[in-house]
């Protein structure tokens, strides 16, 4: 298995130990303030709506659907040393070659690869395994850039838009799942780097922002479905199609963390708490961000 | 090969909306890349539009237009079930032509 875990051991070892009280401590003192609530709705200000309004128009026409269609043909396309289609080999969980609906019920539990993986990991798995690709070399450049975009990134646009307008279903039931959801909280929870912060520091709770943005309770799950919508997303600034994996390690580069393995457990993991949180919501598919 | 654009025409009342999602690079020729080196300038320089055989379109464009662009426009007098050819070519000479037809 070379889809290896390298952070997901460090934080998960380490977070297991001193934090556990310290999310219900938080959930409990976040309950009994509903003011801090209720300036939110009001602070959709002019700048705001305006923003939404420009937001809306883009997503009419959003050059995400450039890379899905590029995704489809690379999905279905015979390719790597073994010369075989992801369509013909790749079972996202749902059988092999069914993309429908895949995406909104990862990340889950593969047994084939015995690991919890999001749509994004598993379709490397399959690169890997099936079509015999070299994992480093995708793992080498895995997010796109100004100039290039890796064919996973078109892939992973594919597959989630045929998830669109679906409800978000990661399987919880799972007890392999269920552990990996918990990890991910712990990660979320867990404080270290230069300025101690955790993703709960700006995540886990109501009514924060950084300059113009507000920044979503991922503890709730309507702030959970909120870093998940529109992900993969079309970023204007620059251009490039980026992944839901490309924004959790963006996250610990804002922490001063050092950057998650690509496709590694720890991602999966925090993306499984994420996604699990905003169970039953609604999923609109590919998005665009500013 | 220039990748696919994206087409979608459709009836509003007596007026076509078309919108066009091209996949360009569209390079201004001023930015450089991160050794330091202008990254040569690619953009799209001609459009055109033709609706149900008719030119409505001929467009030039620049480097102040952005990468991957949309372009949307209204055109009368056509229906439902005309086609939509829209044309580009960029300072490369690379070009691409892609059709629709207008639903109703």
């Amino acid at each position: 298995m070379r889809i290896a875990l390298i952070l997901a051991v460090a934080t998960a070892t380490a977070a297991a130990l001193p934090i556990p009280g310290w999310a219900q401590a938080k959930a409990a003192a976040r309950k009994p303030p509903p003011p801090a609530a209720a300036p939110k709705a009001e602070e959709k200000d002019a700048a705001t709506l305006e923003f939404e309004k420009f937001r809306a128009e883009m997503e009419d026409s959003n050059p995400a659907e450039l890379f899905e269609a590029k995704g489809e043909e690379l999905w279905k396309a015979r390719r790597g040393p073994r010369n075989v289609s992801l369509a013909e080999s790749c079972d996202l969980g749902l059988g092999v070659g069914v993309v429908k609906g895949a995406y909104v019920q990862t990340p889950r539990h593969y047994p084939d690869a015995g690991a919890v993986m999001d749509a994004e990991r598993r379709i490397v798995w399959c690169m890997v395994e099936k079509q015999g690709f070299n994992f480093d070399d995708i793992a080498k450049r895995p997010f796109a850039s100004d100039t290039h975009t890796p064919d996973i990134t078109s892939l992973v646009t594919y597959v989630a838009a045929q998830s669109k307008n679906m409800k978000l279903a990661v399987p919880l039931d799972d007890p392999k799942v269920r552990e990996a959801y918990e990890i991910g909280k712990e990660i979320a929870a867990y404080r270290a780097g230069p300025y101690d912060f955790s993703c709960n520091t700006c995540h886990g709770a109501d009514g924060k922002r950084i300059r113009m943005q507000a920044l979503p309770n991922i503890s709730t799950p309507q702030g959970a479905l909120r870093g998940v919508q529109g992900w993969p997303g079309y970023r204007m600034t620059g251009g490039v199609m980026l992944t839901h994996q490309w924004r959790m390690g963006d996250c610990f580069r804002q922490q001063r963390f050092p950057q998650p393995k690509y496709a590694s457990d720890a991602v999966a993991y925090l993306l499984t708490y994420l996604i699990g949180t905003a169970n039953g919501l609604e999923y609109k598919g590919p998005g665009i961000k500013r | 090969m220039a990748d696919p654009m994206k087409i979608r025409a459709q009836m509003k009342g007596d007026v076509a909306e078309v919108r066009v999602l091209m996949a360009h690079a569209m390079e201004t020729g001023q930015r450089k890349d991160n050794a330091g080196n202008l990254v040569p300038a690619h953009f799209i320089q001609q459009v055109t539009v033709e609706v149900g055989g008719k030119l409505v379109i001929q467009g030039q464009t620049g480097t102040s237009v952005s990468r991957n662009p949309v372009f949307a426009f209204k055109v009368k007098g056509a229906k439902a079930g005309d086609k939509v050819v829209v044309n580009w070519v960029d300072n490369k000479g690379d070009k691409r032509t892609d059709e629709a037809a207008i639903a109703a």
